[in-house]
């Protein structure tokens, strides 16, 4: 970003610089500066006020082209087999699923540090955005689609996660803890997780839909198979199977 | 239809009125004492006749303009209330609930968003157009007077049905944007969607009608001599608003129509079930919502260069490549729509491509900075306030160019979008770009609708607190997005927040001395009227055509249409001290009848809207029934236009 | 009351013509947005009917040989109008409105047979999709027939005068467009269901 950045300011900052010199040079009351009424074409000026901003943007736009792809949020990151994550957007929290070590937690995301992270995620309710923002970008949570981010924490500590998307009344508390951890205390907390009666089910799956805000952290001990996958499809054809839960909150 | 609704009053009842908080209904009681409060000054002062004839049935383009700028300037305050009102609450809302309730606060958003864009800056852009375009052009009005009052009508009557909503009902909480399915039936039934989408949808006809009045007016209506290649800048760039209006407003139409479908017939466009698509909305939406900004930034561009020459003493350097810059501009804004959702999660392919054109529209953007610069130099420069609010324009303007090529480019975008640094960045180009533009081209083209100036340092204020209001409002949201504060954020706990949105509430409060200050000038001008009268017709010692005729203008504009020999050829006329020759013109003079097409068509039109908001069916079919029934009425009017030639010479200096 | 001259009177018509022209683009671009659209949610049938359940051949066949037909006589009454002759102006834009008002009623019959059936435009965002593009040709047609009906009624009161030339000229042409639309329904919308 700071590259782009800077490229730019060789062109603003002189600018700013070149108008607020001319308005005093070229001041009608005591200006010190020629007066040419009459000149309005320089082939030289214009070829460079073509050239310039043409060059740059040459420039960039190959930077662009690099980065967007090396910084897809799509790509998978090296390095070791990734943890996988199948996040929901609800109203207004966030449930994660680990489906492989099938445990699932509401508003609390946990992972060892310096491990690759792929999620999956979708929304059970209006689009949300999900974004842990000292990890890297936001990507959009959509009912009956699936998304994909990759993301990996260098350091450990606590990050917040949340919604970038407006959607409703609990949007400004849409927010969860993002906890880097050490692969020890990630397995603690994993045993911590497992050790819970709760399990995601309908039963409890419709309860966390109901709309709430700042809803506190829940875990799951256990998830049922290819959860995600049916939540995404369920939006696509059954019309009638629909969650009576998942209503506007002001109804 | 989930509600019961009933057969006279639809979805509307009691519970309708705005009872649900003190601030709600403060703000009910205001617009409602500012409606009566009107009606009984005109009453007071027995000007209904005049108002009638003068103004509301007038088909005059100068009538209309000026219609429509009165329209902005009132929005302009409604609008900037709600702003202000969000920065109160973000300012003070660090772990707490501020004074605002969320629905309340989204409310808020939503409508300031709506007010500014739609009810606020294209009706002060269409109002400039209206009145200077015929002038510049030398045409003695636009090509379709009656479909021009009938756009300023339905425009009203979209900006009427926004103001109901503050005091019937509620309005939406989804945004301007009014993204789906948040905005659909399952997450938000009430009338609050409704009211955003009729009252776009009823003032959008009448922005495509004058789309389209303008293009043929421009291009079918100039004074013989006016080639392209002549036409004042300003023309140029609202020939090329006018065309994008043409292509894009379609986009408009359909998205909120089909939403309306959505929620009122129960279609399934943009549901999350029944096979709706999302995404589908979003593109159409922003198929419009991206010409929609250059349609609203052209024109600003085309009022600086014509204030920068004429208060450099100077020619515009580089005509032919700001006319070229324009077009480019004009046609590279259909191309860059996705950047408005790079995070949906299109492949970088895509993204990359969206993000180079959208960077691609900053090298003709840059041209047109700099050929303002260079019109500068060596030039003779007089700070008159429209010239301070062009350099102001000229140093904020890159700032926000800057961060828009950051956002252009996708991995930044990931994560700067949807946080206030997107906010910042498009306020950045709608005050100094957009506003300040308008702001300059009311300052410079005031005595020439009314034959006095208006009040400098009053002006000057206006300029100093609009610069440095802005200044501190949006700097801070800048750094505030790149700290993650999402937008729409109605309270939060991030401790390291709350000093900078303080700092942006006191920029909001300069800003409202800014306001204050337009106000005053105002008042001070229309006071010391006769002290700032301007005989002339000429007192900035213009360059276009618009000045060489009396301030105001008769109502048929030009006593004898002008021929023209070159750009410039007014203030080379002067020079040479020859006038333009006159054309020669084989009819009487005449101009257009008064008309009441124009009410009654905002009159169906807002019947229209209000009846399909609370399903009040009868209502909505009896709007179009006045419509249908106006038109072909006035199919069957033979004689449309007076002979004013009896006049002509009366008012020539 | 002072007439402007007929010079004047041309240089409007032609203004008015070259505004229609703009109009039309601006139709066209809604209508190809709304095609678009279609085009997106065409596989989008929630386990509802699709178009191959739902279509009906012969009623397609129809409603397209009557617009069709209608181009024609409304091509054939500006002709008339150009030749001054009031009477089978008359005759063909009575015809125009025949042909145009059996096509809607067909249109409407189709329509209320699949809400009937279940079909409505809620069942699904393909017959949303579905609705919503014929419909809104529909009501195109609807306000064509209108202003069709209007000139009838002009012709027959003032006789055909220089600006209801230019009127028949600015429908007809409108009329043609929707045919042109049509067409485009017929090879998209309905068609592929029937290969």
């Amino acid at each position: 970003m700071w590259q782009a950045f800077n490229l730019m300011l060789l062109v603003v900052v002189p600018v700013i610089l070149l108008t607020l010199f001319f308005a005093w040079r070229y001041r009608a009351a005591g200006g010190k500066g020629a007066y040419r009424p009459d000149w309005d074409r320089s082939p030289i000026i214009e070829v460079t006020v073509w050239g310039i901003p043409i060059v740059m943007i040459g420039i960039l736009a190959t930077w662009v082209w690099d980065k967007t792809h090396a910084l897809d949020p799509y790509k998978p990151l090296p390095g070791s087999e990734p943890l996988r994550i199948e996040a929901i957007a609800l109203d207004w929290k966030w449930l994660f699923i680990y489906p492989d070590l099938n445990i699932a937690t509401v508003n609390e995301l946990a992972f060892p540090v310096g491990k690759p992270l792929s999620f999956r995620i979708t929304s059970e309710v209006a689009m949300n955005s999900f974004m842990i923002p000292a990890l890297g970008g936001q990507i959009y949570a959509m009912a009956g689609m699936e998304t994909q981010l990759n993301l990996q924490a260098d350091e450990i500590g606590t990050m917040q996660g949340r919604n970038m998307q407006f959607s409703g009344d609990g949007f400004a508390g849409q927010t969860f803890e993002a906890l880097s951890m050490s692969q020890d205390d990630f397995d603690a907390w994993l045993s911590n997780v497992r050790q819970s009666n709760s399990h995601l089910d309908t039963a409890s799956y419709a309860d966390i839909s109901k709309p709430s805000t700042d809803a506190p952290v829940r875990y799951f001990s256990t998830v049922p198979p290819d959860f995600f996958s049916k939540r995404v499809a369920h939006f696509m054809g059954m019309e009638h199977e629909h969650n009576p839960n998942v209503k506007a909150a002001d109804q | 239809m989930t509600e019961n609704a009933s057969l006279l009053l639809g979805r509307l009842g009691l519970d309708a009125l705005p009872f649900y908080s003190w601030v709600a209904f403060s703000g009910a009681l205001v617009t409602l004492a500012g409606g009566v409060g009107f009606l009984v000054l005109v009453t007071w002062l027995g000007q209904w006749r005049a108002l009638w004839t003068g103004w509301l049935t007038s088909v005059d383009h100068k009538r209309i303009g000026i219609m429509y700028i009165v329209l902005a300037l009132v929005m302009l305050v409604r609008g900037f209330v709600d702003a202000i009102m969000m920065r109160l609450q973000q300012a003070m809302s660090y772990n707490r609930e501020g004074y605002l309730p969320p629905e309340h606060f989204e409310q808020i958003f939503s409508s300031h968003g709506t007010i500014m864009i739609f009810f606020m800056a294209m009706p002060f852009m269409t109002g400039l157009l209206n009145y200077i375009i015929p002038l510049q052009i030398g045409a003695r009005d636009v090509a379709f007077p009656v479909l021009n009052a009938i756009s300023f009508w339905l425009t009203f009557a979209g900006a009427g049905l926004m103001l109901i909503s503050l005091v019937i009902g509620k309005f939406s909480t989804a945004g301007w944007t009014g993204y789906p399915p948040y905005s659909g039936v399952e997450f938000t039934p009430g009338v609050g969607v409704d009211y955003w989408i009729w009252s776009i949808l009823v003032s959008g006809v009448g922005t495509t009608m004058t789309g389209i009045n303008f293009v043929v007016t421009i291009l079918r209506k100039r004074a013989p001599g006016m080639l392209l290649m002549r036409m004042p800048l300003f023309t140029w760039t609202g020939l090329c608003s006018s065309i994008l209006i043409i292509f894009a407003f379609p986009a408009l139409t359909v998205s909120t129509t089909m939403l309306a479908l959505d929620r009122t017939l129960g279609m399934h466009f943009f549901t999350n079930d029944g096979g709706g698509n999302v995404m589908n909305y979003m593109n159409l939406f922003w198929i419009w919502g991206h010409p929609e900004v250059y349609i609203l930034i052209l024109p600003a561009f085309g009022i600086f260069s014509e204030v920068v020459a004429t208060f450099s003493s100077k020619r515009l350097f580089g005509y032919p490549s700001l006319v070229y810059a324009t077009a480019v501009i004009a046609v590279l804004s259909f191309t860059v729509w996705l950047h408005h959702f790079f995070t949906m999660g299109a492949g970088a392919n895509v993204n990359a491509i969206f993000g180079i054109a959208t960077m691609v529209i900053a090298v003709p953007t840059g041209v047109k900075v700099f050929d303002w610069l260079f019109t500068m130099f060596r030039g003779r420069i007089r700070f008159e306030p429209p010239m301070l609010f062009t350099i102001g324009f000229m140093c904020l303007f890159v700032i926000g160019g800057m961060s828009g090529v950051l956002l252009a480019i996708p991995p930044i975008n990931y994560s700067t979008h949807n946080t206030t640094f997107l906010v910042a960045h498009f306020h950045n180009m709608i005050i100094p770009g957009v506003l300040f533009g308008y702001l300059a081209g009311y300052m410079y083209w005031f005595p020439k609708a009314f034959g006095f100036q208006l009040d400098r340092v009053w002006g000057a204020r206006s300029f100093w607190f609009w610069m440095i209001g802005f200044l501190l409002a949006f700097m801070p949201l800048y750094a505030l997005g790149l700290m993650g504060m999402p937008r729409r954020l109605e309270t939060y706990g991030n401790p390291e927040w709350q000093p900078l949105l303080i700092v942006a509430f006191v920029g909001a409060c300069l800003i409202l001395m800014g306001i204050i200050s337009l106000v005053m000038q105002l008042w001070v001008s229309v006071k010391n009227r006769k002290a700032l009268v301007d005989q002339t017709g000429d007192p900035w010692d213009g360059r276009t055509l618009e000045w060489s005729m009396p301030s105001p203008p008769p109502i048929w504009n030009f006593d004898n249409v002008p021929v023209v020999s070159s750009r410039d050829a007014f203030h080379e006329a002067k020079l040479s001290g020859i006038p333009l020759p006159a054309a020669e013109e084989d009819s009487p003079l005449s101009v257009p009848k008064n008309s009441v097409m124009g009410p009654c068509m905002g009159v169906a039109g807002m019947c229209i809207g209000f009846g399909a908001v609370w399903y009040i069916w009868w209502l909505a079919f009896a709007g179009l029934a006045i419509a249908v029934a106006a038109i072909i009425g006035r199919s069957f009017v033979q004689s449309t236009e007076n002979d004013v030639s009896f006049k002509r010479g009366a008012t020539t200096t | 009351m002072i007439a402007a001259s007929d010079a004047v009177e041309e240089q409007i018509d032609r203004e008015t013509e070259f505004g229609f022209w703009l109009y039309l683009m601006s139709d066209a671009v809604l209508f190809s947005l709304i095609f678009v659209t279609f085009a997106v949610m065409s596989s989008n049938l929630a386990s509802g009917p699709g178009g191959a359940d739902l279509f009906d051949i012969k009623n397609l066949a129809m409603q397209t040989a009557l617009l069709l037909t209608s181009s024609l006589t409304i091509a054939l009454a500006h002709h008339a109008t150009e030749g001054r002759n009031t009477t089978r102006a008359v005759v063909w834009l009575v015809m125009t409105c025949i042909l145009g008002t059996g096509f809607l009623a067909l249109e409407i019959r189709e329509l209320s047979g699949f809400v009937a059936e279940g079909a409505g435009p809620g069942r699904s965002g393909y017959l949303s999709a579905f609705f919503t593009l014929v419909g809104t040709h529909g009501l195109h047609v609807t306000a064509g027939l209108i202003w069709a009906l209007t000139l009838i009624v002009q012709i027959v009161l003032r006789g055909i005068d220089h600006r209801l030339l230019s009127r028949l000229a600015r429908l007809s042409l409108f009329w043609h467009f929707l045919d042109i639309v049509w067409i485009a329904v017929f090879s998209l919308v309905y068609l592929p269901e029937f290969l």
